[in-house]
C-alpha cells in the first residue's frame, strides 16, 4: 500500500475526531437556534465560562480573588482543597443553568418580539459581557483541566495499524473518548427532544410560540431550559477542549470554527451540526494533507472559511436545513 | 334574563346548563383606539355560542380576552364560577380553556399526530426522570394520552394524514387539525376564530359538520367567531353581535336575526 493512502487514511481518522469537537459547540448553537430563534453569539464563551468555572471549582479557587486581593489588600487564591472531577461538574451544571435562568431573565425576557437581528446582538453582548465576567472571577491565567480523561497515543490502535501497515497510526485516547461522549451525547439530545414532553414542548415553541403558548406552555420555561441544555453541551465542550490544549481565552474562538459548520449543516438541524462537524474537521486536515504542501501550508486557518463560502452560494440552507420557501 | 346556574332547553333538543365563562363589562383600548367597549356576556355549558360582527368589529380582541393574549383595562372575567386573575395566555390555556386561530398556528415541522399530541402537554405529569427511564408510570402516561389523541383523530378523520407533517397539508386539514388539537386537551371551553374563514362551499359544510358533532359526541361548550351570517344561524345557540367594539344584539339567531340595529351593522344604514 502507498505510504500516501496510509498516511492519509491516519488524517482522515484524525480529522473525524477534530470535527466531534467542532460538531459539539456547533450544537450548542443549533438546539438555541431551533428553540427560540436567537443566533447565540456566545455559545463559544458559554464554553469558556463553564470549562474556567470547571477548573475553579475542582482547584477550590476562590472566586474574585484578585478583586478581593486589590479592594481589601488580602493575598488569598485558593481555599486549599480540591473538589473531584464528577461533583465539581454537577456544580458547573448548576452554575450553568442559573445562568440559563439569568440570561432569560435578564436579558431575553425583554426581548421578545423583537427582530433577529437585535436578539443576535444582545447575545455577542452577551458573548463579551460573559468573558470579561469569566476573568472577572477567575481570573486570566491558562490553566490546565484534568477530568481523569485519558490522554496520549491509543496503544492498541498503534499496534494494530503497524501490524497491517507497517506504520502506526497516532490516534489521540482523548478523541476517541470525546467521540464517544459526543455520541452518547447526541442520543441523548435526540431521545430528549422526540420521546419526552419537555422535548415535544420544545419542537413546539421552535415551531410556532402564539401555538405553544395556546396549548399551554410556558415559553419562558422552555428557553430557560433550552439554555440550560445548551449550557450543558457547552460545559461537554469546554472539558473536551480545555482537556486538549489547557483552559485558556482563545477558547471562546472556536465558536468561529462552528459557523462555517452551522453553514455546512445547516442552522436548524442535529443531525446537519454533526455531519457538517465531521465534514469540515476531516475536510481541512485532509486539504492540509493534500494541497497544504504544495501552497506552503497553514491551510487550517482558512479551508473551513472557504467552504461555507461556496455552500452560501450554492446551497444556503446547509446540507440539512429546511429550505426558506417564501409564498408570493 | 336566565339565572346563572339555570340552564334552558334549545330547539333542538339540547340541554343547557349553567354558566362556564363570563365576560363583565370589558373594555379593551389599544392607545386611543377602543376595540372593545364595555360588553359583557355570558357563555353556557354545553352550548354552541358565536360572537359575530362586520369586519373590524373586534370579534378577534375579544376571543383573545378570553384566552389571555390581551388583557383588557376593565372588566371582569369570570371561568367556572371564579373570577380570574390577570393571567398568562399558558396558564389560561392549563385551566382549560383551548382554541384556535384565524390564521392557522400549527406546528408546521411536526407530523399531525404530534400536533394533536402537544394538546396533551398540560395533563403529562410524569418526571424527566421517569421519562428517562421510559418502563413504568411514563410509559402508561404516554399511552394513555395517546388513546384520546387517538380517539380525536378519528372522530374528526384526519387517520389516514396521521404521520404526514403538517406543511404538505392543504389549507382545510390544515384548520381541522388545528381543531383536532384544541379538542385533545378535552377543554371545558373551546374558542374558534373563524373557522371557516377562506374554505369552500364544501369544507365549511364539512367543518360544520364537525363543530355539531364535537358538542355533540363529547358535550364541549364552544365558542365561535365567524362574519359569515348563513353559517352562524345554523350553528349556534345564542348569538353575541358586535359593531365597532360595541355589542348591539346577544340572543338566539333568530332574535339577532330580526333585530334592527343588526341588519343595519350588516347592511349599513344611512346616517343623516
Amino acid at each position: 500500500m502507498p505510504d500516501t493512502l496510509i498516511f492519509g487514511m491516519e488524517v482522515f481518522l484524525n480529522g473525524l475526531m477534530a470535527g466531534v469537537l467542532y460538531a459539539l459547540v456547533a450544537l450548542g448553537f443549533v438546539l438555541i437556534y431551533k428553540a427560540s430563534g436567537i443566533f447565540n453569539y456566545s455559545q463559544g464563551v458559554l464554553a469558556l465560562f463553564a470549562a474556567l468555572t470547571l477548573v475553579g471549582i475542582m482547584d477550590g479557587q476562590v472566586p474574585f480573588s484578585h478583586m478581593i486581593n486589590a479592594v481589601f489588600g488580602t493575598d488569598i487564591h485558593h481555599f486549599g482543597w480540591q473538589v473531584p472531577a464528577v461533583f465539581a461538574i454537577l456544580l458547573t451544571m448548576v452554575v450553568m443553568v442559573v445562568l440559563a435562568w439569568a440570561v432569560q431573565r435578564l436579558i431575553f425576557r425583554h426581548l421578545i418580539g423583537q427582530e433577529p437581528i437585535i436578539l443576535f446582538m444582545a447575545t455577542i453582548g452577551l458573548a463579551y459581557f460573559l468573558e470579561g465576567l469569566g476573568d472577572i472571577i477567575w481570573g486570566s491565567d491558562i490553566k490546565k483541566l484534568d477530568v481523569g480523561l485519558p490522554q496520549g497515543i491509543n496503544a492498541s490502535i498503534d499496534e494494530l495499524t503497524y501490524q497491517w501497515f507497517g506504520y502506526g497510526f497516532f490516534i489521540d485516547n482523548l478523541d476517541i473518548w470525546a467521540t464517544a461522549i459526543a455520541v452518547i451525547l447526541v442520543a441523548v439530545l435526540v431521545a430528549f427532544s422526540q420521546y419526552t414532553k419537555q422535548g415535544r414542548a420544545m419542537r413546539a415553541v421552535a415551531d410556532d410560540h402564539q401555538a405553544a403558548l395556546s396549548v399551554g406552555i410556558s415559553l419562558n420555561f422552555i428557553w430557560i431550559m433550552v439554555w440550560s441544555v445548551a449550557g450543558f453541551v457547552a460545559l461537554v465542550a469546554g472539558i473536551m477542549w480545555g482537556t486538549k490544549s489547557g483552559v485558556q481565552f482563545s477558547l471562546s474562538l472556536i465558536a468561529l470554527k462552528a459557523l462555517p459548520v452551522l453553514m455546512l449543516g445547516g442552522f436548524t438541524s442535529i443531525p446537519g451540526a454533526i455531519v457538517g462537524g465531521l465534514i469540515i474537521g476531516v475536510g481541512e486536515k485532509l486539504f492540509e494533507f493534500l494541497v497544504g504542501p504544495l501552497v506552503g501550508g497553514a491551510t487550517e486557518n482558512w479551508f473551513a472559511y472557504v467552504l461555507a463560502l461556496i455552500f452560501l452560494v450554492f446551497r444556503p440552507q446547509g446540507l440539512f436545513g429546511e429550505k426558506i420557501i417564501e409564498r408570493v | 334574563m336566565l339565572d346563572a346556574t339555570e340552564g334552558y332547553t334549545t330547539a333542538d333538543g339540547r340541554k343547557i346548563g349553567g354558566v362556564v365563562m363570563e365576560m363583565k363589562n370589558i373594555t379593551l383600548r389599544f392607545g386611543g383606539v377602543t376595540a372593545i367597549q364595555d360588553i359583557s356576556f355570558d357563555i353556557r355549558e354545553g352550548e354552541i355560542r358565536a360572537i359575530i360582527g362586520p369586519n373590524g368589529a373586534g370579534k378577534s380582541s375579544m376571543l383573545n380576552v378570553i384566552s389571555g393574549f390581551y388583557v383588557p383595562q376593565e372588566g371582569e372575567v369570570w371561568f367556572r364560577g371564579a373570577r380570574r386573575p390577570q393571567m398568562r395566555p399558558y396558564q389560561v390555556a392549563q385551566q382549560g380553556i383551548a382554541r384556535t386561530f384565524q390564521n392557522i398556528a400549527l406546528f408546521e415541522g411536526m407530523s399531525v399526530l404530534d400536533n394533536v399530541m402537544t394538546g396533551r402537554l398540560t395533563e403529562m405529569k410524569a418526571s424527566i426522570w421517569t421519562q428517562a427511564l421510559w418502563k413504568g408510570p411514563a410509559e402508561r402516561e404516554e399511552v394513555a394520552n395517546r388513546e384520546i389523541a387517538e380517539k380525536v383523530i378519528d372522530f374528526l378523520e384526519i387517520q389516514h394524514i396521521r404521520k404526514t407533517p403538517v406543511s404538505r397539508l392543504p389549507y382545510g386539514l390544515k384548520k381541522r387539525v388545528e381543531l383536532a388539537r384544541a379538542l385533545a386537551s378535552e377543554p371545558k371551553l373551546l374558542l374558534l376564530d373563524e373557522p371557516m374563514a377562506g374554505m369552500n362551499v364544501e369544507e365549511k359544510e364539512d367543518m360544520s359538520r364537525f363543530i355539531l358533532d364535537v358538542n355533540d359526541e363529547f358535550g364541549t361548550t364552544i365558542a365561535l367567531i365567524e362574519h359569515d351570517m348563513g353559517v352562524v344561524m345554523d350553528l349556534s345557540d345564542r348569538v353575541v353581535v358586535m359593531d365597532y367594539g360595541k355589542k348591539i344584539g346577544d340572543g338566539s339567531p333568530d332574535e339577532v336575526r330580526n333585530n334592527q340595529a343588526v341588519i343595519d351593522a350588516y347592511l349599513g344604514v344611512a346616517h343623516d
